[in-house]
């Protein structure tokens, strides 16, 4: 039976449909459906590009990939995708992929920093990384090397390199790029709830009748979460409301009922007014059981500082110290002196910042000193200071902000808030993370099906590897960290390594391992999985650190990016579907894929890249006494420890960390590896000449599922629970806590969370560890005479104070310049930009700006501009049409493309407690070329 | 981008060939001057009208800052040395301030085209052609989240609309569907460019290929002002007061009616 194009296609439809619904087709229909199939295999996977988690279907064909298909039977998105998502298949064979290893070489073939790329075997590439990793080491001791980690690491990926770095180098210099995306939602759950992590799940967008976006273009950036938002109001015009806060107009406006546009920063203003609103003017819709007996009240410092270096640094312009002056103090604005009024300040005051390196510390006060706090808010002063769109009349801003309270304070409405980068970075992200918190808290729409502030994240694994694993410079996995010395001595048994090997400092962050290189305190950096290079703020002065100072940098890839471009040696990366993995998406759903394909040319996985870096180091090189700075004493010499736990200081970090008894213990074949391959446990049909020089044939027991099965030891019992690796291949991932395999769909309410239940407190249960016994005071200061207070099972509701951002727009950089993305691409467009369709449609970063500012600067549609700031400028053509519609005084430059390298523009400041950048609000001028 | 140099080369490549043989020339001229699916510059008169007005002088295709125009060659069905463009390759980007209109010497393109009424001229008016959706290749009406044609489109949410539509088989998706809007389309083929399928799902005809028209008898409850549609319609009027021969005719025949 022949079945023609279209009817095959409406069949295997309405299959896989049927199947997801759980309906009985006719079994010719299935048979059909197969049959047109033909050879291909389909498998399971997921998505590679966004935080969303989409499950998709992998077609191969001799031993190469063909197609991908929505995953019907995935609960995220049911057999649909994004376009990103339709392209998972083109992004693997583009013809630039990276296959040998390349590194900068003399003509007689020696490195050198100004040599060009040249092939190399992997030998030569890893006695190169050896012999520089080893001589920073020897000059700096651990704090000397850096590693820039991934949101988009497979969660084995990003264990097995924390590990390395931690255990291994004894270094905490590993960061990954998630820390520019999300750091500080990871401080506003800590800070909050003692856990990271949201509490809800996606179906809150299906039971709950307001979708609150907040600084994040949904309809862009998580479009099949998007569509799962238009469906609600669809069917239910009436009832469902749907709310866009930005500071420009956006896709996600087409949808909204309701769209406030806002001056940069004054969400923070906003989100006081509404609390303002719930305690002087609609006290009952206080839900005081709740308050009373789950929550706490509490705030913190305000003076400190925007993450800047100070202005001393030696490598600052003139034109860059006009911004980081304000680093060590800030005269305060008119607004300023009202909202900051409470510390007894006011506008014209001199701030000093005396706290920034304690930016952190908070302290409980009573309910009414937190109503004291928010009494500026009223809906006068939060529309004079908020308003955002200079053609809208105050009345009706404020009208608009009345309404929105309104939806927030109805008894009977569910409410979700949602948002992305829009918070997050910015230089007061964590607050502003709590101040969501904060509102739902009191209302009691937390953790509740339907309502809760719920934080989305973007990349495929932020969640899963950064924040699970723990691949930042201060964690630890499962929410442990470095610096608590109980944390240490548990993963150091689980690691099996001496007690005293962990550092107990913390390493250096994102901006601070760049700002490291460029002051030659790290001097060997390994990039893995993330283009820091283009994705930094201030870029012009890490590209230079880069290539014209004394150090190695590594960067381990699939394709060509300014990270290669600047880095030392270059190392092609297996990507994505040529390994085992596993990504864990923003509803706390891990989701493995297996092995569909041999990797193309000699590129390698990144854990054998890891391993085999491992090999190279023994024990006695790494585990001696090792200097800090900033810590007494330095690392102790745990060698002698080492060897009465049977290792010898000979055996390298391999034979310990990776190839250790219980690592081989897990065997390769493996049932559930049937008929699949695994590069890493077998080697491949390509028998790639390895690091030794000779044909790699595997480690010969099956390391991805022994990573796993370690790592998982970190979270069980501790409210972090993972299903063991078998599990996950046989279901559509699994949100955690899993406990007695089954998952948890909304967390701390004792309904739904075993660990909510056992508390025994009630419905409810805050039960995070961090952070749970503190100081008290008042609004204006901690009072240490009042003693701790502990707050076990509680969510504490912060006061945070509304503040400028460091760099305004003026009379010399009059434009609001604000960075992001478009749908098309991914992140840098190493991957989308190299997929001709997505090419076409979005070949280039447009400058997105208002007719009218384009008539004043005497600009048409189309022309080339210089978008210039203190620190650098690009060349880029104006757009006035089109998806993001600004308001005057504000431009919008998308960053994925690297011919208009905005983060040349951006200024680096970060949320001094999240040390994410701030990559929304930099003052810049517009310029015809 | 190509250089103007080059487009100029090109108007000259066009005028030899033009040039080098009468029966060539001749065969273009007497196809009567019409090519109904060449696409023109904004500002163009209706087809007849602006192939026996263009000069072929090229000087439209010398102000294209996108280098979107181009001058039709002998091979071409688009009458010889006229400008015409193909969006897929590169579309009209709608300049605000029309280069080719004001450079045109000879009254084909025409900003009167692009005015409505007492308002200044607006690129936005143009009417070069019309986009046109097929449903069955557009991944959009199948539930994929694209809507790449609608962000593109530089009057989007005007010339484009999202239908918005459940999705049955997931049961809690949406469908977003492209729609054009024909009152504000202007053909520029944008949409037609970036569209992310193999052959594009949306593309440019001439208007007058694609668009219907509407009986004047019958005047839409629903819509507004759908009655100026008909506002200078003439009297419905096919009968007169002698003209009833056949009615009698009709009458008067009868036999059919007893046929067995």
């Amino acid at each position: 039976m022949t079945l023609d194009r279209r009817r095959f296609i409406k069949r295997s439809a309405a299959v896989a449909a049927a199947t997801a619904a759980g309906i009985t087709i006719p079994i010719q229909d299935i048979k059909a459906a197969s049959s047109a199939e033909g050879n291909w295999k389909w498998d399971k996977a997921v998505c590679r590009f966004c935080g969303t988690g989409c499950g998709i279907m992998v077609a191969t064909k001799n031993d190469r990939i063909v197609a991908v298909k929505g995953d019907p039977l995935a609960p995220v998105n049911r057999g649909l995708n994004c376009i990103k998502g339709y392209f998972n298949a083109k992004i693997m064979y583009g013809e630039d992929r990276l296959k040998r290893p390349l590194l900068r070489v003399d003509e007689n073939g020696n490195f050198s920093k100004q040599g060009k790329f040249k092939p190399v075997s992997w030998k030569r590439a890893f006695d190169e990384m050896e012999l520089q990793m080893k001589k920073t080491l020897k000059e700096l001791g651990p704090t000397g090397i850096g590693v820039f980690s991934s949101g988009q690491h497979t969660i084995m990926e990003g264990y097995a390199i924390s590990k390395l770095m931690k255990a291994g180098f004894r270094s905490h210099n590993i960061d990954p790029n998630a820390r520019h995306c999300m750091a500080s939602a990871v401080v506003g759950f800590i800070q909050t709830f003692g856990i990271d992590e949201p509490a809800g799940n996606y179906d809150d967008i299906e039971i709950t009748d307001t979708i609150i976006s907040w600084g994040a273009n949904m309809a862009e950036m998580h479009p099949i979460l998007w569509s799962r938002a238009t469906e609600n109001k669809l069917s239910n015009r009436e009832r469902t409301k749907v709310v866009n806060l930005s500071t420009y107009t956006n896709r996600t406006s087409d949808l909204a009922d309701l769209e406030i546009i806002f001056k940069p920063n004054t969400d923070l203003a906003i989100w006081n007014y509404i609390a303002h609103e719930i305690v002087y003017n609609y006290p009952d819709s206080i839900d005081w059981e709740f308050v009373n007996k789950y929550t706490e009240f509490a705030t913190g410092v305000v003076d400190i500082g925007y993450g800047m270096r100070t202005p001393n640094h030696p490598k600052f312009t003139d034109k860059e110290k006009e911004t980081v002056r304000n680093e060590e103090s800030k005269v305060l604005s008119e607004d300023e002196g009202i909202s900051l009024s409470y510390l007894g300040y006011k506008a014209g005051d001199t701030m000093e910042m005396k706290n920034r390196a304690t930016s952190v510390k908070h302290w409980r006060i009573t309910f009414q000193e937190f109503k004291r706090g928010l009494k500026p808010y009223d809906v006068n002063y939060t529309a004079k200071v908020a308003k955002g769109n200079p053609s809208e009349s105050i009345d009706d801003f404020k009208k608009k902000l009345k309404q929105l309270a309104a939806l927030y304070i109805e008894k009977e409405r569910k409410v979700v808030s949602y948002w992305t980068m829009g918070f997050n970075q910015h230089t007061r992200g964590s607050w502003v993370n709590e101040q969501a918190y904060m509102v739902h808290l009191l209302l009691g729409k937390q953790s509740k099906p339907g309502s809760g502030a719920f934080s989305l994240t973007g990349q495929p694994s932020a969640c899963g590897t950064a924040r699970e694993v723990g691949t930042f410079a201060h964690r630890l996995p499962a929410d442990l960290v470095v610096a608590n010395p109980k944390h240490r001595v548990f993963s150091e048994k689980i690691w099996k390594v001496p007690f005293g090997t962990i550092n107990p400092k913390p390493g250096s962050h994102v901006m601070k391992i760049h700002r490291d290189i460029e002051d030659g305190k790290i001097k060997f950096a390994w990039i893995t999985t993330c283009n820091p290079y283009q994705n930094s703020a201030n870029a012009n002065h890490w590209l230079k650190a880069a290539r014209t100072m004394d150090n190695f940098i590594v960067c381990s890839d699939g394709y060509p990016g300014i990270s290669a471009k600047v880095s030392d040696l270059i190392l092609p990366s297996a990507m994505i579907f040529e390994k085992w993995g596993a990504f864990g998406n923003a509803e706390r759903r891990t989701q493995h894929w297996k092995q569909q394909v041999t990797p193309v040319g000699a590129a390698m996985p990144d854990i054998w890249q890891f391993v085999e870096l491992a090999k190279r180091f023994k024990l006695r090189e790494v585990w001696g006494a090792q200097p800090i700075p900033g810590l007494d004493g330095g690392l102790p010499d745990v060698l002698e420890k080492a060897q009465r736990m049977g290792y010898n200081p000979n055996d390298t970090l391999y034979d310990v960390l990776f190839a250790n008894k219980e690592a081989q213990s897990f065997a390769w074949p493996d049932p559930v590896g049937k008929d699949t391959q695994n590069t890493e446990a077998e080697g491949d049909k390509r028998d790639v000449t390895g690091s030794d020089d000779k044909p790699f044939k595997g480690y010969g027991f099956f390391i991805q599922k022994y990573l796993w099965e370690e790592y998982r030891k970190f979270g069980l019992g501790h409210g972090h629970d993972l299903a063991p690796f078998n599990a996950y291949h046989n279901v559509r991932g699994l949100k955690w806590p899993v406990v007695n395999g089954k998952e948890t769909l909304w967390r701390f309410n004792s309904k739904y969370d075993s660990y909510a239940e056992k508390a025994g407190v009630g419905d409810f249960a805050f039960y995070g560890k961090a952070l749970k016994e503190i100081g008290q005071g008042d609004l204006k200061a901690l009072k240490p005479a009042l003693g701790k207070y502990k707050l076990a099972n509680r969510a504490k509701i912060f006061f945070r104070p509304y503040m400028e951002p460091p760099e305004k727009p003026n009379g010399e950089y009059p434009f609001w310049m604000c960075t992001g993305r478009v749908l098309e691409h991914w992140h840098s467009g190493t991957m989308t930009m190299r997929v001709p369709e997505l090419y076409r449609a979005v070949p280039e970063a447009l400058c997105y700006m208002h007719p009218k500012d384009a008539v004043k600067s005497g600009l048409i549609e189309g022309d080339l501009v210089w978008v210039e700031s203190r620190r650098g400028k690009v060349k880029c053509h104006v757009e006035t049409r089109g998806r993001n519609r600004v308001p005057q005084g504000l431009v919008f430059i998308p960053w994925f493309d690297e011919k208009v390298f905005i983060n040349k523009v951006c200024l680096d400041a970060t949320c001094p407690m999240s040390k994410e950048t701030d990559f929304k609000k930099s003052a810049v001028k517009i310029y015809k070329v | 981008m190509s250089s103007r140099r080059d487009a100029l080369r090109k108007i000259f490549n066009s005028a030899m060939i033009a040039g080098s043989g009468g029966l060539v020339w001749g065969t273009v001229a007497s196809s009567a001057a019409k090519s109904p699916l060449a696409l023109r510059p904004p500002g163009a008169l209706v087809d007849d009208k602006f192939v026996q007005a263009c000069i072929k002088c090229g000087k439209c295709v010398v102000a294209c800052p996108y280098d979107t125009l181009m001058l039709a060659e002998v091979t071409e069905d688009k009458c010889l040395g006229t400008p015409f463009f193909e969006p897929r390759k590169i579309p009209c980007y709608l300049c605000t301030n029309y280069p080719c209109i004001k450079a045109c010497p000879s009254g084909a393109l025409l900003i009167d085209n692009i005015q409505q009424e007492s308002e200044p001229a607006n690129i936005e008016n143009a009417r070069m052609g019309l986009a046109v959706v097929h449903k069955e290749s557009c991944i959009a009406f199948s539930g994929i989240q694209c809507d790449v044609c609608y962000r593109a489109c530089p009057l989007m949410g005007k010339a484009i609309v999202l239908v918005k539509e459940k999705n049955e088989f997931t049961g809690k998706h949406a469908n977003l569907k492209p729609v054009v809007n024909s009152d504000y389309c202007t053909g520029c083929g944008i949409c037609e460019k970036v569209c992310i399928v193999e052959k594009a799902a949306i593309f440019i005809l001439p208007v007058d290929l694609v668009t219907g028209k509407t009986g004047d008898h019958y005047v839409n409850s629903w819509e507004k002002n759908d009655e100026k549609r008909i506002e200078n319609r003439e009297t419905l009027q096919r009968s007169t007061d002698e003209d009833v021969e056949s009615a009698i005719e009709y009458l008067n025949s009868d036999n059919e009616l007893f046929e067995e």
